[in-house]
């Protein structure tokens, strides 16, 4: 699709969000739910012990989150166009440069960081930034600056990995 | 008048239903325009394909002028709609952890999802790092907590910061949002890779 018309389609996503529920869209959110409710079934102690986990943690199961929802709207979404455009495919995807496990073994860190970055942030590229940004925040306008301006500093010393 | 949730006391049940709708918008959206491909988001950093500053900036700016024009037609009241809380410290710090996790790992948090719906296993491992990692914030919180807190300016709004109005800082965004498409474009033909363009 023309990255200018999925550019406005997302916009227009974000838009019935607010709309509708008064909130944006969001992802890392989902996945701190589901952590959160990791952690409290199978150590309920730990849970409640921990300023983090306890200030998240609520009594609902997690399938009553508005994020995990809208997340399993998004893995579902994401399939069905995926199948519409005929690429569901089972692969690693990586430069010819580095091996699938490398791939593997890189997109596990960065996946790390991102989670910790989120955390701290309050919020990832869809919650804090997008989300931030529409609705004019400093917040989003910031995390975003931070964000994209990091990878590119950083793009020299990952290049192997890309190009 | 919106939002309708928080207005007219929606029950919980169709409040997730909205969710799951809005959510199969965004994740088709997201695959549509290309974002399940790691080698495609990563093509921002590197010139060869600027599919995610098109898609960032065209979206942020059509959210913010639909807001602006439902708030001026008086079917939006902004005062209910959520706006990001501003820590100075742990906006900055946490963005540059992310963008360290974007330039390594090849995906943010959304596009890791809709890439491992198509069957992407580079992206359920990122699924499973941000799932470790925010396991790890968790147990060592109370060491960031100080610096987690600091410097907190409210929900503050970059419109006020500069002090114009927010129809004018949107006029502003799209200015230089398209200056950013018109030197992105010429990135993409300067640092073309049809050997990388062609795979994903």
């Amino acid at each position: 699709m023309d990255p200018y018309i999925a550019g406005v389609l997302l916009g227009l996503v974000l838009l019935v969000s607010f709309y509708l529920t008064g909130r944006g869209l969001g992802a890392s959110g989902a996945t701190r739910s589901m952590v959160v409710s990791a952690v409290s079934a199978v150590a309920p102690g730990h849970a409640e012990n921990t300023t983090f986990f306890h200030k998240y943690r609520s009594d609902e199961s997690p399938m009553k989150s508005w994020l995990v929802l809208e997340i399993a709207g998004v893995i579902i979404g994401g399939f069905l166009s995926g199948a519409w455009a005929g690429r569901l495919k089972l692969k690693v995807e990586h430069s010819p440069k580095i091996t699938p496990k490398k791939r593997i073994v890189m997109a596990t860190i960065g996946g790390l960081f991102f989670g910790f970055g989120s955390q701290l942030g309050r919020g990832c590229t869809s919650g804090a930034a997008l989300t931030g940004m529409a609705t004019l925040s400093l917040a989003g306008f910031v995390t975003m600056m931070a964000i994209f301006g990091t990878a590119f500093a950083l793009a020299y010393f990952f290049r192997k990995n890309w190009i | 008048m919106g939002p309708i949730v928080p207005l007219f006391n929606i029950s919980n049940e169709i409040n997730l239903l909205m969710a799951f709708i809005i959510g199969l918008g965004f994740g088709f959206v997201l695959e549509q325009a290309g974002f399940s491909s790691s080698r495609k988001l990563a093509g921002m950093f590197y010139g060869y394909d600027i599919t995610v500053l098109k898609v960032f900036f065209t979206a942020a700016i059509t959210g913010m002028l639909g807001l602006i024009f439902l708030n001026f037609m008086g079917l939006i009241d902004l005062d209910i709609v959520y706006i990001n809380e501003y820590y100075v410290t742990s906006s900055i710090i946490g963005g540059v952890i992310m963008g360290a996790g974007f330039i390594i790992g090849g995906f943010c948090p959304g596009t890791s999802f809709t890439a491992a719906a198509i069957g992407k296993i580079d992206a359920m491992w990122f699924v499973f790092g941000s799932i470790v990692g925010i396991f790890i914030f968790g147990e060592v919180y109370p060491l960031l907590e100080t610096m987690y807190m600091s410097n907190y300016e409210g929900s503050v709004k970059i419109s006020t910061i500069l002090g114009i109005r927010d129809g004018y800082f949107a006029l502003l965004l799209i200015v230089v949002a398209s200056l950013m498409f018109w030197i992105g474009e010429i990135a993409e033909k300067k640092f073309k890779r049809e050997d990388i363009i062609d795979e994903i």
